[in-house]
């Protein structure tokens, strides 16, 4: 019998959560055991694979290429989970809502740089309108949230999904606070 | 009498009584007043009298003049347009000719005049007419002969219900107010605020008669023992507030208000207090938190106003034509008043008739009328070629009733069990050009800007409700959105501290209760069925927090 | 006088003074009631809608903390409708303000944070409003970020009932409404003010905060509490 596929992936956020997953520390190995990390910075794949079990999804969406590829990993995951306050609520990269993307752009790469000053064009993802959580655009299984997430919960949260617990338990389960 | 009344003591062969209420007098009722006493007098006719009155009833047709003598009322008489009065000068004259008769035409025939019973008689800017029909005869008897607790039981009596929204017993209301201690004194508050949409009762009856609601507060002061009365009026009634200071002023002259009423030891006083433009300042409480100077947000009720209202003391609230009522009830008995009606809704009810329908105005009918009689015969029915879909009663926190509808009794109880309410008297005709989703919008629009914002359900509730139902009305809402329109109006009817709150959700309760296909329509098919809506608008990037 | 009044909350008998409210009376018998504009030595407001009861007899709800205790009273503080509406009441204090735990000066001293974590808030079903919001820090030694701010009042009353400063009050309506200092102007050029710094020690958010403070550094405000109600207790 195969192992489940687990796979992560990083949109509009620090990578602390990612680094929190690594805190797991030995309990990493047991999670590398029971499952294929079939995605993710930490892995070496160039395509979302299909039929993974488990995503977790860290980031909130914010540019065209988030969303693009947050849909991709939507269609190819059974469970996903997102994965710190970013992917839940917006939370720090959503700070740029209320004066809109453009002012941002222009502080950024206008007002700030001292030589050569423009806005990129080229092979750089479109900003969204606004920074949003995950849930604004595909359905959410799990919200784990934290700014990040304590290792302990993450290993919590992919364990007992890993065991095939049904989703809304797991959420209720791995419950804590915003920050 | 009137400035243009022939002197000496002979009453007038004809009287020409043009409206002077806001509505008449936007559309120049003032000028056709003036051009009429010099068409009278060029014409010869120095028995014809030329007289300010109040409301005459069908306020979008104005300016309106009555003739009485010959049971006549005229239509759009225009100021500069003199061929618009042809037919009132025959009239004048002696001829019966143009005009709408009151006698046989069903919109002043089926009326049943109580509250309205000096509007349109009577000049609202003189004492001596409202005297001459007998005005504060309940006062002086009243206050010279009867016993606060008479006073009350007449009006215990008589079934009498607060007019302002709820419903409440007037009498147990008073006989609350009256077993108060009040030590430091108790006070009568006439809540003038009327700010429901299309609602324009009010302001019609303190425009026309409104000696009529100071002499039912001074009533009620007797009764409950109160000796200081104020009238919250919106700011947006400049002229009912006028006519309000000017009342206060010739009560107070004729010993009708002010120390030792009517030559008893009874004193009363009134002042006029404006509202700032806040709806929620109708609200009891905030409307006591206005008078006090304070910012105009309700607070928890218990203690109720009638034990701890205006600086803490036992304060009676009632509605301008709760009061207007008084004085009829006085001086014809509270079982009279119980005569008409219905079981528990007693007496008559003023409502501001509006919308699609051919006669707007003003009317007052005896409970238990059927709305089908008050749209149809009263109102006149619908412009031809329109069909009735639905008739909104209560304001922002009343309901669309239906069709099916129509032959349901107008009383307190049947409102509100259809999903609605009698709130103060609003009634807005819909026809099949409206959408039930788009009027859901509209109000909870209203709310949304009209929450004072002291508790979350309110503030946040009703700005999500509209923010759902503005989706709907673009054709970008799922089911999921309908869902948590739901969800939202059950939460933000049962958590929200005052009755702007709690009321909010009902016009989307009501119109899911019985137009949900129209909501549907607007989610699943993205078509608009009155075609009001313009669907389909591109939705802009993640607009809304819709999972699918 | 106040009498002795016996009633029920959540199926125990309870005895409670006749002036006292349902809120103290929970309490006093170890029934928790979550609350948010209430606060012992303040006079209460029943803004938050947290507190909400359900009392046998009336189709309302009412709020613990402004309503007093009845004879033969049944009370129950919690029920699934309850606990989904004041989950519902959290949640739009989040997202009507911009309530960015992780950065915020009162992160993990957060009463919102708390109550949040306590009815399992675990992500927001209404999208987020993100209000632009101004940040006053014109005063000397205090800052008033109004995008945490959740409009409970505690400020206004401590400044009024205990200080009597009034220094602050409510301005604007709806979602438009705001907490202001003297009329309007900044903090700072308050005539009012006088920097005793109760307004910042009662604050449960992370609207009111103290110059220098950084991200999840205590506040230290629960010893406070024992002094407003020393003074309020003397007053009586
Ligand atoms: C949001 C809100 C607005 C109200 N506006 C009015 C109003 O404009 N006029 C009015 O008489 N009552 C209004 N009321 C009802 C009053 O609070 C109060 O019940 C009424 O004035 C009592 O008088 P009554 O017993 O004669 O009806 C309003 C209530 C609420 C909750
Ligand atoms: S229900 Fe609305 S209007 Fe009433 S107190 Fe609450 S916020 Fe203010
Ligand atoms: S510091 Fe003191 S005086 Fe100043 S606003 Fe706050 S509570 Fe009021
Ligand atoms: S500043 Fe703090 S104490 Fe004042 S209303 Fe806002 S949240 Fe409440
Ligand atoms: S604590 Fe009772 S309403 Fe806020």
């Amino acid at each position: 019998m195969s192992k489940p596929k687990l796979a992560t992936i990083w949109l509009d956020g620090c990578s602390g959560c990612h680094m929190s997953f690594l805190d797991m520390d030995e309990l990493i190995l047991e999670v590398a055991e029971r499952a294929d990390l079939v995605y993710g910075p930490l892995v070496d794949a160039k395509e979302f694979p299909e039929g993974v079990d488990v995503t977790l999804v860290e980031g909130a969406v914010g540019s065209s290429e988030d969303l693009r590829k947050v849909r991709e990993v939507r269609e190819r995951t059974r469970v996903l989970v997102a994965f710190g306050d970013c992917a839940v609520t917006g939370n720090v990269p959503s700070l740029r809502n209320p004066i809109g993307p453009r002012a941002v752009l222009e502080t950024v790469y206008l007002e700030k740089p001292t030589h050569n000053a423009q806005i990129p064009s080229q092979l750089v993802p479109e900003l969204l309108e606004e920074d949003l959580p995950v849930h604004a655009w595909v359905p959410v299984d799990v919200y784990l949230t934290g700014c990040p997430p304590s290792a302990a919960r993450i290993y919590e949260c992919v364990k007992r999904l890993l065991d095939g617990e049904a989703p809304e338990t797991v959420s209720e389960a791995v419950a804590w606070k915003f920050g | 009498m009137s400035a243009a009344a022939p002197a000496g003591a002979q009453p007038p062969r004809a009287s020409a009584n043009v409206c002077q209420a806001a509505s008449c007098l936007a559309m120049g009722s003032a000028q056709v007043c003036r051009a009429l006493e010099a068409e009278v007098a060029a014409a010869g006719l120095d028995d014809v009298a030329v007289r300010r009155v109040g409301c005459l009833g069908l306020c979008a047709a104005g300016p309106l003049v009555e003739v009485p003598e010959q049971g006549r009322i005229f239509e759009r008489v225009l100021p500069g347009d003199p061929s618009s009065r042809e037919g009132l000068l025959a009239s004048l004259k002696g001829e019966a000719r143009g005009g709408r008769p009151v006698a046989s035409d069903p919109f002043f025939s089926r009326q049943v005049k109580v509250v309205l019973e000096r509007c349109g008689t009577v000049d609202p800017e003189n004492i001596d007419d409202y005297l001459a029909t007998g005005g504060y005869e309940a006062l002086a008897k009243v206050a010279g002969s009867m016993s606060p607790d008479e006073v009350t039981s007449e009006v215990v009596k008589s079934g009498l219900r607060g007019r302002g929204g709820a419903g409440y017993p007037t009498g147990l209301k008073w006989r609350t107010v009256a077993k108060e201690a009040g030590a430091a004194g108790k006070f009568v508050v006439c809540n003038a605020d009327e700010g429901d949409p299309g609602a324009f009762m009010d302001r019609s009856v303190m425009e026309s008669s409104p000696h009529q609601v100071l002499e039912g507060m001074a009533i009620a002061g007797y009764a409950v023992g109160a000796n200081r009365g104020y009238v919250y009026v919106r700011a947006e009634y400049p002229l009912a507030a006028e006519r309000l200071a000017l009342a206060i002023r010739q009560a107070e002259r004729r010993g009708y208000l002010g120390a030792r009423v009517a030559g008893t030891r009874f004193s009363f006083h009134v002042e006029l207090r404006m509202g700032a433009g806040a709806y929620v300042c109708g609200e009891e409480t905030a409307l006591i938190a206005s008078i006090q100077g304070e910012r105009g947000t309700p607070r928890p009720r218990p203690p109720y106003p009638a034990a701890s209202g205006l600086w803490g003391c036992p304060t009676l609230i009632n509605n301008v034509e709760t009061f207007a009522n008084v004085p009829s009830i006085i001086v014809r008995g509270g079982e009279w008043f119980a005569s008409i009606g219905t079981e528990r809704s007693k007496g008559t009810k003023v409502f501001s008739l509006a919308g699609a329908v051919k006669n707007t105005g003003v009317v007052e009918v005896p409970m238990g009328l059927t709305l089908r009689e008050i749209v149809f015969d009263i109102g006149g029915g619908l412009a031809p070629g329109r069909r009735f879909k639905a008739v909104q009663t209560g304001g922002p926190a009343g309901g669309c009733l239906p069709e099916e509808l129509l032959d349901m009794p107008v009383d307190y109880e049947s409102l509100t069990q259809a999903g609605s309410m009698m709130g103060s008297g609003g009634m807005i005709v819909m026809d099949d050009t409206t959408c039930m989703v788009d009027v859901a919008k509209f109000f909870m629009d209203f709310c949304r800007q009209e929450s004072c914002g002291k508790c979350v359900p309110c503030r946040v509730g009703t700005h999500e409700m509209w923010r759902l139902l503005d989706r709907m009305t673009r054709g970008v809402a799922s089911r999921w959105d309908l869902e948590q329109l739901e969800s939202l109006a059950g939460m933000v009817r049962a958590m929200s501290l005052c009755g702007l709150g709690q009321g909010a959700p009902s016009p989307v309760f009501s119109t899911l209760r019985y137009f949900r296909d129209e909501y549907v329509a607007h989610i699943d098919e993205h078509v608009c069925p009155a075609g009001s809506c313009h669907m389909g608008t591109a939705e802009p990037a993640a607009a809304g927090v819709s999972p699918a | 006088m106040s009498e002795v009044r016996t009633l029920q909350i959540d199926g125990k008998d309870v005895a409670a003074r006749s002036d006292e409210t349902i809120l103290c009376a929970a309490e006093e018998n170890e029934i928790h009631i979550p609350t948010l504009c209430h606060l012992e030595g303040l006079s209460d407001v029943g803004a938050c809608r947290l507190c909400v009861v359900e009392v046998e007899g009336t189709p309302k709800l009412m709020a613990a903390c402004t309503t007093t205790v009845e004879e033969g009273m049944k009370v129950t503080t919690t029920s699934e409708r309850l606990v989904a509406y004041r989950r519902r009441a959290i949640e739009m204090l989040f997202v009507e303000r911009n309530h960015i735990c992780a950065v915020c000066v009162a992160n993990n001293n957060c009463e919102l944070q708390a109550h949040a974590r306590n009815v399992g808030l675990d992500h927001f079903e209404l999208p987020l409003m993100h209000p632009a919001l101004p940040v006053d820090a014109s005063h000397e030694r205090f800052v008033m970020d109004h995008n945490r701010c959740i409009l409970c009042t505690r400020c206004v009353r401590v400044c009024d009932e205990v200080e009597q400063a009034h220094t602050w009050d409510v301005a604007g309506r709806g979602t438009g409404a705001r907490i202001v200092s003297d009329l309007g102007m900044p903090w700072g050029s308050s005539t009012t003010c006088t920097s005793c710094g109760k307004c910042v020690q009662v604050c449960p958010t992370g609207a009111l905060f103290e110059k220098g403070r950084s991200i999840s550094e205590p506040k230290a405000r629960r010893p406070y509490l024992p002094y407003l109600v020393r003074v309020k207790e003397r007053e009586r």
